[in-house]
């Protein structure tokens, strides 16, 4: 099969380039692009996110992300979101919010606030183990314990409210948090996999990988 | 299991080469900072850190070149400091492809640059480099700093009279994301790192803290830790071949530290 397409949605976050090329080391074909119509056709769609949640909200919402990432889910077109791009899927963040009134919405994809890490050292920042489930995309059919990820953020999403049947894979910096999602075509990683060397790219292959299927499955069978 | 000390190889680039001497088996051109990069990234480099000592503003172009080549081919996060003086520096620094920025001067000339930065890309791209030296034995008490640790700029050379552990505070208050902690006393000397300075930042700041100065010997990095660094950052023992980043992730284990295996 040729190179599954993938966009990596550009709405103006930081450093995006790195993603660009991890994706294309996977053997991805990876346009790095804010239009609309390219995000809508490509196999697969990366949401990166760097900065602040309210700001990743407000500039995903300017290029049209939250009803692309809408309308590909509703095809069950695949979806990754990245660090911040994973916050702002739940549906409130309480970056920079004084009390919970003004806390930031995010597109609400999955219930759930994005809450400051109480632990001693914050950020969060460096490579850590997961706790992942058997039989994940992301993680491979057995999980290996000893796979470090690369974390670099202040807040979290500390418990999982969204529908049971998501693997949600966890990892603990003094309280457990989601560090990773996987709901049907809907996929996300609190961690860089761009920036987590050899296991980053294992979990892109596997994720590219699996775009194959969906495109296979979306265009039935042969 | 908990977070991976991270082991830091420190490059000094130079007009888009690396200075100071390097001297690693199997490089075809030792002075090449993304070859050398990636050397490092394939030895189990937890993150490089790239410090731009060039002196004019033209030759710096080569920095961003170099920042984005070596984006390109190392999957490992990329700190650059050295130079940065604005908003628009750390802007142009993440578009080439580093994922932190290393800030130190300016922002002991104008804290508010610390805020600046964090408001606009978070604090977890702001690293704040801390060149601190002890007050020397003699200093009249009116010249002492309050902690005995003194703020010092170009280089360790300039004495600033600022308390290194109040400023490492305050900047992180500001949104510094992570302090670089270099021991211009310790640096060079490869005598082992400063723990009593370690262990007096660490109390300050609720920020991971990067040890830099003074590595010398694989028990050099244990210590370090145990004093409250998250991350050890060293450059000539890596440089010279005298230690390889494997071999400082032992000793970190045997000491019964969590390393992360490439």
């Amino acid at each position: 099969m040729a190179s599954p397409r993938v966009v990596v949605l550009d709405h103006g976050s930081g450093n995006v380039r790195s993603a660009v090329r991890a994706l294309e080391a996977t053997g991805a074909h990876v346009t790095l692009t804010g239009d609309r119509g390219a995000a809508l056709a490509a196999d697969g769609l990366v949401v990166p996110g760097v900065g602040a949640f309210a700001a990743v909200a407000r500039d995903l919402r300017a290029v049209g992300g939250h009803e692309v990432v809408a309308e590909r889910l509703a095809a069950g077109r695949p979806v990754l979101g990245v660090c911040v791009g994973l916050q702002v899927l739940f549906g409130r963040g309480l970056e920079h919010a004084a009390d919970e009134a003004s806390a930031a919405a995010g597109l609400g994809l999955w219930p759930g606030d994005v809450a400051r890490l109480p632990s001693g050292v914050v950020p969060h920042m460096g490579w850590n183990t997961v706790e992942a489930p058997a039989g994940s995309t992301l993680f491979g059919a057995e999980p290996d314990p000893d796979e470090r990820y690369y974390f670099v953020h202040s807040f979290a999403v500390q418990r999982w409210t969204g529908p049971a049947s998501a693997r949600v894979t966890w990892a603990e910096h003094g309280v457990r948090f989601v560090a990773a999602v996987e709901d049907g075509p809907l996929s996300a990683t609190q961690f860089h996999p761009e920036k987590s060397g050899d296991a980053g790219q294992r979990l892109l292959r596997r994720w590219v990988a699996s775009l194959d299927d969906a495109v296979g499955t979306a265009r039935g069978p042969a | 299991m908990s977070l991976a000390v991270r082991v830091v190889p420190c490059l000094d680039v130079d007009a888009g080469r690396v200075v100071k001497g390097v001297n690693f088996a199997g490089l075809r051109d030792a002075g090449d900072p993304v070859e050398l990069a990636r050397q490092y990234g394939d030895d189990g480099a937890d993150e490089l850190v790239f410090l731009d000592v060039t002196a004019s503003s033209d030759a710096r172009e080569t920095t961003y070149d170099v920042v984005a080549r070596t984006a390109e081919q190392v999957f490992v996060p990329l700190t650059v400091g050295g130079g940065v003086r604005g908003v628009a520096d750390v802007d142009r620094l993440l578009r080439a492809g580093a994922d932190k920025v290393g800030v130190n001067t300016a922002a002991v000339a104008r804290p508010r640059l610390v805020t600046e930065i964090a408001d606009r890309f978070g604090a977890q791209v702001l690293v704040l480099s801390v060149d601190a030296r002890r007050c020397p034995p003699g200093t009249p008490p009116s010249e002492r700093t309050p902690s005995g640790f003194e703020v010092t700029t170009h280089g360790g050379r300039r004495g600033t009279g600022v308390d290194a552990l109040a400023w490492a505070a305050e900047a992180a208050r500001l949104g510094a994301g992570e302090i670089l902690l270099n021991s211009v006393d310790a640096d060079g000397t490869t005598a082992g790192f400063d723990l009593e300075m370690l262990r007096a930042v660490r109390a300050e700041v609720g920020v991971p803290v990067v040890a830099s100065g003074g590595a010398g010997r694989l028990a050099d990095f244990a210590p370090a830790v145990e004093a409250g660094a998250d991350a050890v950052l060293a450059a000539s023992v890596f440089h010279f071949g005298v230690l390889s980043v494997g071999q400082v992730k032992d000793a970190l284990a045997a000491a019964g530290h969590p390393v992360r295996r490439a």
